[in-house]
């Protein structure tokens, strides 16, 4: 039951765009058409569910404070969460390249379609903020850190969609010229967000 | 002036309005926005990040001839980790109240498209002394911008500023009340996109025509 309140509240009320505006730079890159941003959405949702639980597990047994006290008594008061950013970093990187080639072998008609916006899912801030905030909020176990990855994933490529129907709707009205193309993005995106901020009145 | 000359004017002057990273190349967006809801997080992360953009420039233009082209990447993840992590650990130890504020932003900063973006483009084919130009015109045009931001947000979000009152206290007498509308997250993007408006609208050159 917490997991399945996790995952509403990472969708619609601490959704990673609209309300964090984490992801921004994929975003207003992509989403100037609908099927590219559905894919880049969910490869971003994959690469974040299985790296914030990767990490969720290095967070626990290894770089928390007491974490290493499986090794043995004299290891109970280190704590290695000064390289915490190193490992998610890391552990990002490495996991979309292996995606990437996992990709490339298997399925090269979809590697295709998502052509350069895989590797540039390391440095998305979507998905390295996902390991941040699984850090800073010290989920009960691996399942809840999962299920809040699965949320904000999905949270994620929602917006990003909204974002490439309604920009791709534009095309056909008449906006001002210096606003064309990125400031009308950005006014859109306040405005969206705006209406989603209406969901934060909701608890569950 | 010897050290300023040319090029090097250009890396460090053209990143504060032409080539500004926020609001003409769109980088470094996913940070910009969520800090600027008071001026003094907002002072804070433009220093944070001129400071580890200017070093870690400094470092890969150092390293460039170094590192194999096939792990640059990695490279650049690490030098920038390390450098956020030193940031992180600093702020932690002498502004713990600004860093609570900033909570994952700082950490943020390794995953800053900026950061990426000048060691990939400018310090992995230039000496280091232009790179360190670059990384600090590049921090300073980033900086101005959320300066910008934090600065009307706080002023009529709440009617202070580094959080003296400015607003006297016979405006609210007379009525006047604070936009509370201006300290929420969607402010600080719609007030970016009219800056971007502003400007475009300043430098015809750089409208889009499609």
């Amino acid at each position: 039951m917490e997991a399945i309140n996790l995952i509403i509240r990472s969708i619609f009320i601490e959704n990673m765009i609209f309300a964090y505006f984490l992801g921004m730079c994929a975003v207003l890159a992509v989403s100037k058409d609908f099927k590219a941003s559905i894919g880049l959405g969910l490869a971003t949702l994959f690469v974040m569910v299985i790296t914030v639980s990767i990490n969720y597990i290095v967070v626990t047994y290894v770089l928390k404070e007491g974490a290493l006290s499986w090794l043995g008594e004299e290891f109970a008061s280190v704590n290695l969460s000064v390289f915490s950013l190193h490992i998610f970093v890391a552990v990002t990187a490495s996991f979309v390249q292996v995606v990437e080639m996992i990709v490339e072998k298997y399925a090269p008609r979809l590697y295709n379609q998502l052509g350069i916006f895989l590797p540039l899912m390391a440095v998305n801030c979507a998905v390295v903020a996902g390991s941040l905030f699984m850090e800073q909020r010290e989920f009960a176990n691996i399942g809840i850190a999962a299920a809040y990855a699965f949320g904000s994933g999905v949270g994620w490529m929602l917006a990003i969609a909204v974002m490439a129907s309604i920009r791709e709707k534009l095309q056909y009205s008449h906006v001002p010229k210096p606003l064309k193309g990125l400031g009308i993005t950005f006014i859109i995106t306040a405005l969206v967000g705006i209406g989603f901020m209406s969901f934060s009145g909701i608890s569950i | 002036m010897a050290i300023l000359s040319g090029k090097t004017k250009a890396a460090l002057l053209g990143p504060l309005n032409k080539d500004n990273p926020v609001i003409v190349q769109v980088l470094g967006i996913c940070s910009a926005l969520a800090v600027t809801a008071k001026l003094e997080p907002a002072i804070v992360m433009a220093i944070a990040v001129t400071v580890v953009v200017a070093l870690a420039n400094v470092i890969i233009s150092l390293l460039r001839k170094l590192i194999p082209t096939r792990v640059r990447m990695i490279v650049q993840l690490m030098v920038a980790a390390t450098l956020v992590a030193i940031v992180s650990e600093l702020l932690k130890a002498y502004a713990f109240d600004v860093n609570r504020q900033l909570s994952v932003f700082v950490g943020l900063i390794v995953s800053n498209c900026i950061l990426m973006g000048r060691m990939e483009a400018f310090a992995l084919g230039n000496g280091p002394w232009p790179s360190f130009l670059d990384g600090i015109g590049n921090g300073l045009g980033y900086g101005w911008i959320l300066v910008v931001l934090g600065f009307v947000r706080e002023l009529f979000g709440s009617g202070t500023l580094l959080g003296y009152q400015i607003i006297p206290q016979i405006f609210y007498d007379a009525g006047y009340q604070n936009n509370g509308f201006m300290s929420l997250a969607p402010m600080a993007i719609l007030l970016t996109g009219v800056i971007i408006w502003i400007h475009r609208a300043r430098n015809k050159d750089l409208q889009e025509t499609e």
